[in-house]
């Protein structure tokens, strides 16, 4: 299996890599990248909430009940900062701040 | 005797989503630590510097953020005073039982207008500190962390806070020390202090009710507030904004998050209240400098993130 992903973003194309068992939302941040907009860090807050709207696989870790429901989650929706990909994903950003997302 | 009444922030109940990274973060990092547990399984932490037995309670829960803030009073004649003095103000008010946390006698529990679960109360254990009362040491060795000295004070976030002026100034004693006011005259950030504190309490107007916006803890000096920072790259912590200085309090401070996004603060320096002074206003067209005296400029994500 390759080490890396290649995440997009659906709303502006724009695309980078993620490594395997990294999150989505700090490989983004550790490459200096913009367009989902960062929060607490820890699944707590809901402003890095993301849709997987196409892909090869994803996990995620434990996210704050009030922010993703069951239902959220069944519909591909989640919180970035706990999003570990399995494959190369397409996101749709959701998350407050939407100016945030250039 | 000139302090009476409410005293102090004396535990801060939070909610966190797994207890082995949350404990991590409050033991090893902030250094806090630990003085019990109990058969619900909540971990019960204080700061070096304090002498009752917790300030910190952890409880794992689906979601994080604030299950309730406690103050503590001088005496059981002050406790019962303000409990029929916000039963009279309108406040819904129940009663816990002394011992329903481990350590702490029977606790005033009421609602306020912001939505967020407040407490009073008068006798907890008192366990004392490592360095002792006979011939003090000024610390203790073999401190974790960044060595926090105590749970210091809250910023909740919630609506109604014309409302919660009143009840806090007006029932419970506290004095209003600064204020952000909007150009047509409405308060939307308040910040209370019962003590010789800038802040014991502090809320911001907020849609959503009952939101913390963080738990802040003390340090003694600004070298001490970098090498938090420093430690927060180490074992890489999310830092939020930081190291700065607030115009609000003059605090020297960092932000960061715990492991399930709850936001932390770590300042020293404020000035000293007293209860004859005139609060400080600040205009909302100063916000920025305000909130972060050198950014000068307005932070979404510190003003809109919370749990």
């Amino acid at each position: 299996m390759s080490g890396e992903f290649n995440i997009t973003l659906a709303d502006s194309g724009a695309c980078f890599p993620c490594k395997q068992d990294q999150n989505v939302l700090a490989a983004m941040e550790k490459l200096g990248r913009r367009g989902i907009p960062v929060g607490c860090r820890g699944g707590g807050c809901g402003i890095c909430r993301v849709q997987v709207v196409a892909g090869a696989g994803y996990r995620t870790q434990k996210m704050s009940r009030a922010q993703v429901s069951e239902a959220d989650l069944a519909a591909g929706i989640c919180l970035a900062c706990k999003l570990i990909p399995e494959g190369d994903l397409t996101l749709r950003v959701l998350g407050l701040f939407r100016r945030d997302c250039d | 005797m000139s302090f009476t009444g409410v005293l102090r922030p004396g535990h801060c109940a939070i909610r966190v989503m797994e207890m082995g990274p949350a404990l991590t973060h409050y033991i090893e990092r902030l250094g806090m630590l630990k003085t019990g547990e109990d058969a619900e399984g909540r971990v019960y932490l204080k700061g070096w510097d304090e002498h009752d037995a917790f300030s910190i309670v952890l409880r794992e829960a689906d979601s994080p953020g604030l299950d309730y803030l406690g103050f503590k009073v001088l005496s059981n004649q002050d406790l019962d005073r303000l409990e029929l003095a916000l039963r009279e103000h309108g406040c819904a008010v129940e009663r816990i039982p002394a011992g329903e946390l481990k350590g702490c006698g029977h606790r005033v529990r009421f609602q306020i207008p912001t939505g967020h679960t407040l407490e009073l109360y008068a006798e907890k254990d008192y366990v004392g500190t490592l360095t002792g009362n006979q011939n003090p040491h000024p610390w203790p060795e073999g401190l974790k962390g960044m060595k926090v000295c105590r749970f210091d004070h809250c910023l909740l976030y919630g609506p109604n806070l014309a409302d919660t002026a009143d009840l806090f100034v007006n029932v419970l004693g506290f004095s209003l020390s600064e204020r952000v006011v909007t150009p047509d005259a409405q308060m939307i950030g308040a910040f209370f202090t019962c003590s010789n504190k800038a802040h014991d309490i502090a809320f911001i107007e907020h849609a959503e009710p009952g939101k913390l916006h963080h738990a802040s803890f003390l340090l003694n000096t600004w070298e001490e507030v970098l090498n938090a920072a420093d430690l927060m790259s180490m074992h890489d912590i999310p830092i939020d904004i930081g190291p700065t200085r607030h115009g609000i309090t003059r605090g020297r401070t960092i932000y960061f998050f715990d492991p399930s996004g709850n936001r932390n603060e770590v300042f020293c320096g404020d000035y000293t209240w007293y209860p004859d002074r005139e609060p400080i206003t600040w205009e909302t067209e100063q916000l920025g400098r305000a909130i972060f005296y050198h950014d000068r400029k307005l932070n979404e994500n510190f003003l809109g993130v919370v749990t």
